[in-house]
């Protein structure tokens, strides 16, 4: 008797947690189009212009503080329309975007990169902001500029001691991110030329939080970490390449090149929602959210900055 | 209509049915859910199978290589292959970990096993047990901050570790405080079942306290203790996050103790969100999830054979 009623407990609560699961999308939409009614009462044709349903966006973590202060704003200004975003890496976002379990996938590469020819074909591009990565080394290390080929040989491992380039007689100590991560495939393709970074000698962390930390608390240590983790943090000290400091302003103008588009794919043209959320993303109005987390506006990039970037 | 014959046998029949009906139920809810978890476990396994040979069949890569091979450069682009699946850095990883672990936590936990139950029961039962037992529950990212704030740099400083610390010493430490709650109250259960008279027949030849411990009480809760060691042992090669946060992840053999390296779990965690799905790189990831499935299991099967052969009044 005391079993049955423990298994009976023990299933309604994993009833309940499901059920709380599942109702979090579910009742949002339906309370906030209840407040919508009472209010579209006195003005019926505001009903028409906002933006109803839900949708769902999953995929690059690098995009996800933005992705998610944006769906928040644009949720403020369309009470009846929903919109959940998710991390879970560029390729989860893609592959869900793809098999139609997402509205939204958010990717820090091409989708060419990462999916089938056939499968990318059938997914539509917007390019909603860019991404800068900046090298970061150690507050107290004293380095505050490296020349391209001296960043190349540091994470080659060809160079070792700091003294070589102009630093403090002390070891270097590398810090990555996997090599699945898109923060590193944009580093390495436009900071290092390409050149494979030495994964046997480097500490490899799986976030850019543990990443700045690591840097912090080695004083020989070396990374690399988008801008949008350097806003209002004065704990590391960024690095310049070859005298061009990492800026918003060095992207827009095309002078600082380790940047790259940040991807929201749509399966086609995607939903109306979801097109009215991503057209949100990229609008004048929250540009200036955008660029005070760090990223870049993709309306502001100068023609000569895209150039660099078209292969 | 209902005329009050038929009403009369209605009301009589009710505790009647409830008690059927209470039998039934319960019956059939506890059936589904048994028949359900061996459901979801063949259901895992099949999958990680399906998903882990992939890299066998479709990739072409032979078994040698992956458990044997160094060379990890898997390709992570759409069906392209041609890199690299050499996992041993990482199956290396896991074992070098695990074993210090191991031989960390192992003798503490015996030793506290002893404590609680023959040095000192009544302190043991009310006090020492339960707390030893609030540390299972304390989750891994605890232990792995604990472990990259204050034992990272610790190393650090104390050893002049040359990676910042981060090392299979490291690793090795937050395993072995991970693992020893779970060794220490499985093999302190199994010496409590030993029967009392195999202690009073000990006594009864003249054996000091210590003696009967180590030639009697210990050698009959053997298999309940290695029963605990393999217990820890699996968690600690199932552990990911705690381990990822302080072995530094170096994609190369350590140098000693003081070095970086990766594992298993920790390798699978950071590239599974990123890797393209059913690219060479994920497969790569679902053969490693499928070899840690089957170490699992491995691990299950040597309780199961060590466990049948304790005797004992308790269960």
């Amino acid at each position: 008797m005391k079993k049955i009623l423990n298994l009976a407990l023990a299933t309604a609560l994993v009833m309940a947690l499901l059920a709380g699961c599942g109702s979090e999308s579910a009742t949002t939409p339906a309370a906030s189009s209840a407040a919508g009614t009472s209010s579209s009462a006195s003005t019926p044709t505001e009903q028409t212009s906002s933006v109803t349903g839900t949708v769902t966006a999953s995929g690059s973590s690098a995009l996800l503080p933005l992705a998610q202060a944006g769906a928040d704003a644009f949720s403020k200004e369309n009470p009846d329309c929903s919109v959940t975003v998710n991390g879970g890496g560029s390729g989860t976002g893609l592959k869900q975007v793809a098999d139609g379990s997402v509205d939204i996938g958010n990717s820090d590469v091409f989708a060419e990169q990462k999916l089938d020819a056939s499968v990318a074909a059938g997914l539509v591009d917007h390019q909603v902001c860019t991404i800068t990565m900046a090298p970061i080394v150690n507050k107290d290390l004293g380095v505050t500029n490296l020349t391209k080929q001296q960043l190349i040989d540091i994470f080659t491992a060809k160079t070792t001691n700091w003294k070589d380039v102009g630093g403090p007689d002390l070891e270097i100590l590398l810090v990555t991110r996997p090599t699945s991560s898109g923060t590193r495939a944009l580093f390495k393709t436009w900071a290092l030329d390409g050149a494979e970074e030495a994964s046997n000698q480097s500490l490899e962390t799986d976030d850019s939080g543990t990443l700045l930390q690591t840097v912090q608390q080695n004083k020989g240590a070396i990374g690399y970490v988008a801008l949008s983790y350097l806003v209002n943090n004065s704990d590391v000290q960024s690095v310049s390449i070859d005298g061009v400091a990492p800026t918003l302003e060095n992207t827009y103008n095309g002078t600082y090149l380790v940047w790259g588009f940040e991807h929201m794919y749509t399966k086609g043209e995607g939903s109306d929602a979801a097109q009215a959320f991503i057209k949100f993303m990229m609008s004048d109005d929250f540009a200036p959210s955008i660029e005070a987390m760090g990223y870049g506006a993709s309306s502001k990039m100068s023609t000569q900055a895209v150039s660099t970037h078209n292969k | 209509m209902l005329d009050s014959k038929s009403l009369g046998t209605v009301k009589k029949s009710i505790p009647e049915r409830r008690l059927f009906y209470k039998e039934y139920m319960g019956r059939s809810i506890v059936t589904i859910c048994g028949l359900f978890m061996i459901a979801l476990t063949v259901s895992i396994g099949a999958f990680l199978i399906y998903k882990g040979t992939g890299t066998f069949t479709r990739y072409g890569h032979s078994v040698f290589e992956f458990l044997f091979s160094a060379e990890w450069s898997p390709m992570d682009s759409g069906t392209q292959s041609g890199g690299g699946v050499g996992a041993a850095i990482y199956i290396f990883g896991s074992l070098l970990t695990c074993g210090i672990a191991l031989a960390i936590a192992a003798p503490f936990s015996l030793a506290a096993a002893i404590f609680i139950t023959e040095i000192s029961p009544k302190l043991g039962a009310r006090l020492i047990q339960p707390a030893v037992e609030i540390f299972v529950g304390i989750p891994s990212v605890v232990y792995g901050w604990v472990g990259l704030t204050v034992l990272v740099p610790f190393i650090r400083d104390t050893f002049h570790a040359p990676m910042g610390g981060y090392s299979v010493l490291a690793a090795s430490i937050v395993l072995a405080v991970m693992i020893f709650p779970t060794i220490t109250t499985v093999a302190a259960d199994s010496i409590r079942c030993v029967p009392v008279m195999y202690r009073e027949a000990a006594y009864g030849l003249g054996s000091t306290r210590w003696q009967t411990i180590y030639r009697v009480t210990i050698p009959a809760a053997a298999p309940g203790i290695i029963t605990g060691i393999v217990l820890g042992l699996s968690r600690a090669f199932g552990e990911a996050l705690a381990v990822a946060m302080v072995i530094g992840k170096t994609r190369a053999f350590p140098a000693g103790l003081l070095y970086p390296t990766n594992n298993l779990t920790a390798a699978i965690a950071a590239d599974m969100g990123n890797s393209a799905d059913g690219g060479e790189h994920n497969l790569a990831l679902w053969s490693m999830a499928l070899l840690l499935f089957l170490i699992s299991m491995l691990f299950i099967m040597v309780i199961h054979m060590v466990s049948k052969k304790q005797e004992g009044v308790c269960e």
